[in-house]
């Protein structure tokens, strides 16, 4: 294991005596103070594409995502700041008007991330136009399916597939709102040659994005626990590296 | 001159309608239509979606009716999973869909049609709704309210909540009832047959004094249509079709439903977005047939549970033949509550009820599906075809209202003709106008695949387009 410099800092100024080289975020969850995320998977590199987990550093006016910063020396920290509600309340929302998300009618109602983060900071109305997209269900695959209606871009399933899996079936094509999820070189998951359909992308989708064919209305049930169990036990068969 | 009476939208329904009247140079009633200005386009909006989901999505065509929509549904699922469903989740599934006629009908009785028994259909429109059944008669509304509170706790005892439960998947119920809610369940009954039976005693003891309604509320020869099982008795959750005429010949029995294209057409009318079907053989419009309580009344050779039997048996004595008029729809409904009220204990009586043997899983297997079962209102079809990924393609949504469409448009006519002599437009004659719709209990957020506002706003219009009279009431 890398030596590291234990370093003090202050998080809602909160003395935290730590590694340096863990980030924000992590240490944030190992004293139980509560930042939210959505493409946050652990088990898988960090990506900083949500932006909810964003905080306030002192000295700087600008925000930082924790997942992708580390501390420093006497670092005062913020992570429940109005502004950063009212920001973290605008990025949900954002994402609820991006795509067709009806939670009612949803395989994931009521076991669903987006819509936990969305009862968690208040939001109840979007107030932004919807931009309802006409969107495809790819259900060429014999047991998953891909809603692009209600995916948020969280790349959860790229990088287990890539990271996790080795596969690297899943990955984006496009940018900004009119970037997608493809399979292979953007052809019917179905027909997809890389794919072993081993369910990993659909356990880490937060959304009911992907979901196990023939599941009802809320009746998807991801498993994420699996990942950071899976990683261990490779770590310790790869000889404890790391 | 003549002239149009516009009554829009009509009250105490289920969705939203205007009925129009027109009168002759006389003032006499020329002809009368009742128009669905509704669109819901259910059918085109589930396009692309997993067959899976489309319990869910037609539950929330309607929030009293969801769980008939559920029941179609999921059958059509498991046509399309080409899987026999277990014995257990059937009788679940049946349980559900008794609960949920018991809501709806006590709905249709006493919240919307029973103010006008109670006060009298001359009565004051202030006076006439269900806070004045309560001044009134509150020991009637408390049945009232007892009893759909009854269906509804059955329906969330199974299903988890009461509006739009996902409980009820293709291939059979997504979890088994639990001692405990059976043993809640079966507490519940003899409240509810103690107040039903009161009700239909005190119906029995009131409807004589309704002589002009019940001769002039779509009071003539139709056919009839509804499920019954092998043995001709009332079936609501499954069964085969049967036709009835007006003297009570049966015209057509044991005809499966899935093949309904066979012998029912849709005809379209450029005033309303509600289809209406008749029986192909007869043709368009003598093909004109009944769906619902009154119709499963008359085609039924009994209804199979101890007490209903006793109360059918009654009720087929007031005509010989099929009972015609409408107005009886009502009294049908209360010994449908009767039914599946006794019929809830039955099943639930069965030793395999508690069984976890629940759901069949299978990839689609079919493509095209067609699930039918009677719904309060009448025969529900849900048709669907998918793709080979189970992705719909095709959707049809036969609705019991639309069922009833040529019926209710002859009788609002009848009643109209009766009632309206003098070309002014009086409130009464407008309300029985009104209940004629309602006898039905017509669902129409249903039947064209929004909802209602109270209000009621009538006109007559001259021939030239001018305006000669108008009532605005809300």
């Amino acid at each position: 294991m890398r030596r590291s410099r234990i370093i003090t800092f202050k998080i809602n100024g909160q003395d935290i005596a730590a590694r340096e080289d863990e980030t924000i975020l992590e240490l944030a969850r190992q004293h139980d103070i509560h930042i939210p995320t959505l493409c946050y998977l652990e088990g898988v590199s960090a990506f900083g594409g949500c932006r909810l987990c964003m905080v306030e550093i002192k000295g700087s006016n600008r925000l930082f995502p924790a997942c992708m910063t580390y501390p420093d020396e006497s670092m005062e920290i913020t992570t429940n700041s109005e502004r950063l509600k009212a920001y973290r309340k605008q990025t949900v929302e954002l994402l609820f008007s991006e795509r067709n998300h009806i939670c009612a009618v949803c395989v994931s109602n009521g076991s669903c991330e987006l819509q936990a983060q969305a009862y968690d900071l208040g939001l109840t109305h979007v107030q932004v136009p919807y931009i309802n997209p006409n969107l495809p269900v790819d259900a060429s695959h014999a047991y998953f399916g891909l809603d692009h209606n209600r995916c948020i871009l969280c790349t959860r399933c790229v990088r287990v597939c890539d990271e996790v899996e080795g596969a690297h079936t899943w990955d984006v094509m496009g940018r900004g709102a009119e970037a997608r999820i493809v399979a292979d070189l953007n052809q019917p998951w179905g027909d997809s040659l890389s794919c072993t359909s081993c369910g990993k992308c659909v356990q880490v989708c937060p959304t009911g994005a992907l979901f196990e064919k023939g599941t009802s209305v809320a009746e998807m049930r991801k498993k994420h626990e699996f990942l950071p169990y899976l990683r261990l036990m490779r770590e310790g068969r790869d000889g404890g590296e790391e | 001159m003549s002239k149009t009476i516009t009554i829009d939208p009509v009250t105490r329904i289920e969705g939203h309608s205007k009925i129009t009247i027109q009168l002759d140079d006389q003032g006499r009633v020329a002809d009368a239509r009742f128009h669905v200005t509704q669109f819901r386009g259910f059918e085109k909006m589930t396009e692309g979606r997993p067959f899976y989901e489309m319990p869910s999505l037609t539950a929330r065509i309607c929030g009293i009716c969801p769980v008939s929509h559920l029941m179609a549904s999921a059958k059509a699922g498991d046509a399309l999973l080409a899987v026999q469903i277990p014995e257990t989740a059937a009788n679940l599934r049946r349980i559900m869909n008794l609960a949920q006629i018991i809501q709806s009908h006590a709905l249709s009785f006493f919240h919307l049609s029973s103010p006008d028994f109670v006060m009298g259909f001359d009565a004051d429109p202030v006076e006439r709704n269900i806070f004045g059944v309560m001044k009134k008669h509150p020991d009637l509304a408390k049945d009232g309210i007892a009893l759909r509170k009854f269906g509804q706790s059955i329906i969330e005892l199974l299903g988890g909540k009461r509006i739009h439960p996902a409980w009820v998947v293709p291939g059979g119920v997504s979890s088994p009832l639990t001692q405990e809610d059976h043993n809640t369940i079966l507490a519940l009954v003899p409240d509810a047959l103690e107040r039903i039976q009161r009700t239909l005693a005190w119906y029995k003891d009131i409807f004589g004094n309704f002589d002009p309604e019940i001769r002039s509320f779509a009071n003539f020869p139709t056919l009839f249509m509804g499920l019954v099982d092998a043995n001709g008795e009332l079936s609501l959750y499954d069964g085969k079709l049967r036709i009835v005429d007006a003297v009570g010949n049966i015209v057509a029995d044991q005809l499966d439903p899935a093949r309904y294209m066979d012998f029912i057409g849709e005809a379209v009318e450029p005033d309303s977005y509600l289809k209406s079907p008749y029986y192909k053989p007869m043709g368009y419009p003598d093909g004109i047939y009944r769906v619902g309580p009154l119709a499963r009344m008359n085609i039924i050779s009994r209804c199979g549970t101890r007490l209903a039997d006793q109360e059918w048996a009654e009720f087929r004595m007031l005509q010989r033949g099929a009972v015609l008029s409408s107005f009886q729809y009502h009294y049908a409904r209360l010994i449908e509550i009767l039914y599946c009220t006794e019929r809830i204990e039955q099943i639930l009586n069965d030793p395999d009820i508690l069984s976890h043997h629940v759901r069949a899983h299978a990839q689609p297997n079919a493509f095209e599906g067609i699930g039918t079962s009677e719904a309060p209102r009448g025969t529900l079809m849900h048709h669907y075809k998918i793709d080979e990924n189970g992705l719909i393609t095709w959707v049809n949504l036969i609705i019991a209202t639309g069922h009833n469409n040529l019926a209710m448009n002859k009788g609002v006519l009848q009643v109209a003709r009766q009632f309206i002599r003098s070309g002014k437009i009086e409130e009464p004659m407008l309300n029985r106008v009104e209940a004629v719709i309602r006898t039905f209990d017509p669902c129409l957020s249903c039947s064209t695949h929004a909802m209602g506002q109270l209000a009621l706003d009538v006109r007559l219009i001259g021939p030239d387009g001018e305006l000669v009279d108008s009532v605005r009431r809300g």
